[in-house]
């Protein structure tokens, strides 16, 4: 069983497996990424028309054919997409319809928000869940576990913008009930709109350094993990009662080590194996899913100018987003990937069942 | 006996569904001498497990024990508190599982695996443990073990990984062992080294022995006493060399059949015809009777006779004088 892996033939079989997997892994990304690039130029080229869109209605003939060949239109179709890809890899993803500045320009100016948001948003979905996961596992049968659970299906069932719709009302506007003879009131004067105040460190505006912009994180903040947080919850917990019931942490019991032990320095450790490359994954559509909850807070970060730009048929940034969204998820997912075939055979347990 | 370790009386583990109550262990009781290895036989699903698992505290929900008695060292253990029954295991009580490689933390060093142990039970320092782990790893056939100490189970083959595990269930040095096929899941060439060891290690120190297993040639090699079981309850019980040479119940006589016993010159196994009922649906009196050659009417009415008078559950025992060869 598990001396195949001592075994100097195997290895070399394993190795020649793993670039062959590799391989095929890097040319599916180069595919995806063609596709979405295609669609990307679609969008640009057939949408509209991006003459009407530059030029406006005051135009002459002239300005139509100038037009024409700086954009290079009059070329064939597939001239056009390859200089298209290669622009983009330069940087180059075409100037904003809307506000005439470069579309990358736009972009760099927004990251921050979304970036801080999604970081705090990774941390409390990786802490929080991690820790419940651990606590539903060990107290499999429990009330509280049993309960934490129940909840965990509903955070993962409702929808995002009502999570964040439902927490403005609690905290942001208040709910006012009476309880014994008094009034409570659910307000807690976080906000429900924008970033706060925010400090420019060289080019990175922050929200961390003011008191209303870490106020102003939180609410949008527990909207985007709530559901990562439910999802690696449920993760932790399930890899860690398999891992309960291996044979080591039998014979873990069997000598007489303290639960504290068994459940956090013999279990978590190999609880953690799988869920860290899983965990890896999800952080990254903590980005794309930040479209929801930016729309809801009015967040100024590359989700909401995504919203913005459909509303205005700004077809450069749209397309340079989509881009965006899609190359981070094919990295992530690449080196995830790579990640879990690299742990694999060394790591991972044997997990075939006992015998009698 | 005198200096008994274990004494297991009237043992009961059941398991309640949502059917019926199943009882995986009926009314056994055997006890352990220090320094004596008692073979558990039986086919799988005999209960050889579920018994072992009773005594050492870790049987899985929802099987549970529903009656008797388990004494360790004059000390009533069957109803402990978790708390209390946690700090016998290891340091009173051991356990060896069927397969190594399963059995250690992958991700944790063995050298941490044994110096934890120590430090859960022993009042030493963590410099006195590490030099104890590297010791017991000596004891038990490691070589090099100071550098060894600090590999990972996954650079140890499956009977050096039996040997791990060995040494880690006997570094606080319990009084009594529970080895549940430790075997069983090896290759043939090692097997007889690691029953060597363990006999030789337990003779050494006085360890009582419970050898759980289904080959009864680990029976004749390692024992001073078998326990054959039959769907839950004790068939037969008495000293190796009697047992092996005089069976007096039909099925330890069938178990003997069907097992290649060189000193019993066999050529041919004989098989026992059927296969051991499945719980829930034993057939009233003996559980052995419809397998059973010498089977009576009052086999199917009657439960066999209790083990305390004689060495075999059985109505109509095998007697000895038939045995002898004409
Ligand atoms: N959770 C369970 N539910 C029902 N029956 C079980 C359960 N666990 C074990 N058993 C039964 O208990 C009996 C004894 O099992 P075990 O002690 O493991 O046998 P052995 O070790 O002798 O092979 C078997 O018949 C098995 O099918
Ligand atoms: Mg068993």
């Amino acid at each position: 069983m598990g001396n195949a892996a001592l075994d100097p033939g195997a290895l070399s079989v394993k190795n020649h497996a793993m670039l062959a997997y590799i391989i095929k892994r890097i040319v599916q990304s180069v595919i995806v990424l063609l596709v979405v690039g295609l669609v990307a130029f679609a969008m640009f080229r057939f949408v509209g028309d991006p003459i009407d869109n530059i030029l406006g209605q005051e135009r002459t003939q002239a300005d139509i054919e100038r037009l024409r060949v700086e954009l290079g239109l009059d070329q064939p179709f597939v001239v056009q997409y390859w200089n298209f890809l290669a622009r983009a890899a330069q940087g180059d993803l075409g100037v904003s319809y809307r506000q005439s500045r470069p579309v990358v320009e736009i972009l760099l100016e927004r990251a921050p928000a979304t970036l801080e948001l999604a970081a705090v948003s990774g941390a409390m979905a990786i802490i929080f869940g991690i820790m419940l996961g651990i606590f539903t596992a060990i107290r499999r049968d429990g009330f509280a576990a049993n309960t934490i659970m129940t909840i965990s299906l509903i955070g993962v069932s409702l929808p995002t913008f009502l999570i964040g719709v439902l927490l403005i009302y609690f905290f942001s506007v208040g709910m006012q009930f009476t309880l014994f003879g008094q009034t409570i009131s659910t307000d807690l004067g976080l906000p429900s709109f924008g970033r706060g105040e925010t400090v420019k460190i060289g080019g990175w505006s922050t929200g961390f350094l003011t008191e209303s912009g870490l106020k102003a994180l939180i609410l949008p903040a527990i909207t985007l993990g709530l559901y990562q947080m439910t999802l690696i919850m449920r993760l932790v917990r399930s890899e860690m009662l398999e891992v309960l019931r291996q044979d080591y942490i039998r014979f873990a019991r069997a000598r007489g080590l303290r639960e504290r032990a068994v459940n956090f320095r013999h279990a978590l450790k190999n609880t953690l194996v799988p869920v860290i490359t899983i965990t890896g994954l999800q952080l990254g559509s903590i980005i794309a899913f930040a479209i929801i909850t930016e729309t809801v807070f009015q967040w100024p970060g590359v989700g909401l100018l995504f919203i913005n730009s459909i509303q205005t048929v700004d077809i450069p940034v749209m397309a340079a987003y989509l881009m965006l969204i899609s190359v981070m998820f094919v990295a992530i997912n690449l080196v995830v990937d790579l990640l879990y075939f690299a742990i694999d055979p060394r790591l991972r347990v044997d997990r075939t069942a006992r015998g009698h | 006996m005198s200096n008994t370790v274990l004494s297991i009386r009237n043992l009961v583990v059941d398991i309640p569904t949502r059917h019926a109550v199943l009882r995986p262990v009926d009314n056994v009781s055997y006890d352990i001498a220090a320094g004596e290895i008692l073979g558990v036989v039986g086919e799988s699903g005999a209960g050889k497990s579920m018994a072992g698992n009773a005594v050492i505290g870790l049987l899985n929900r929802p099987a549970h024990i529903s009656g008797g008695e388990i004494w360790l060292n004059g000390n009533r253990i069957d109803n402990l508190p978790r708390e209390k029954l946690r700090r016998l295991r290891g340091k009173d009580m051991g356990m060896v599982f069927q397969d190594p490689l399963t059995s250690l933390n992958p991700l944790l060093r063995i050298g941490d695996q044994l110096t934890e142990t120590m430090l859960t039970h022993l009042d030493i320092s963590r410099s006195e443990a590490e030099k104890r782990a590297v010791a017991a790893l000596e004891e038990v056939g490691i070589p090099a073990a100071a550098e060894r100490v600090n590999s990972y189970p996954h650079e140890f083959s499956g009977g050096m990984r039996q040997r791990v595990v060995i040494a880690l269930a006997l570094c606080a040095e319990p009084s009594l062992i529970i080895a549940d096929e430790p075997t069983t899941a090896l290759d043939v060439s090692v097997q007889a080294q690691i029953i060597a060891l363990l006999k030789r290690l337990c003779r050494q120190r006085g360890t009582a022995v419970m050898l759980i297993t289904h080959d009864m040639g680990v029976i004749a090699e390692a024992c001073d006493r078998v326990a054959v079981m039959y769907a839950g309850r004790l068939a037969e019980l008495g000293p190796v060399r009697e047992v092996i040479q005089n069976p007096r119940h039909p099925y330890t006589d069938g178990l003997m059949g069907s097992t290649p016993l060189a000193s019993k010159g066999q050529k041919r196994l004989r098989q026992i015809p059927g296969s051991m009922p499945r719980l829930g649906r034993l057939p009233a009196g003996c559980a052995f009777n419809p397998r059973c050659p010498k089977a009576q009417d009052a086999c199917r009415i009657d439960p066999p006779p209790t083990m305390e008078d004689g060495r075999a559950a059985c109505l109509y025992p095998i007697e000895i004088e038939k045995k002898v060869p004409a």
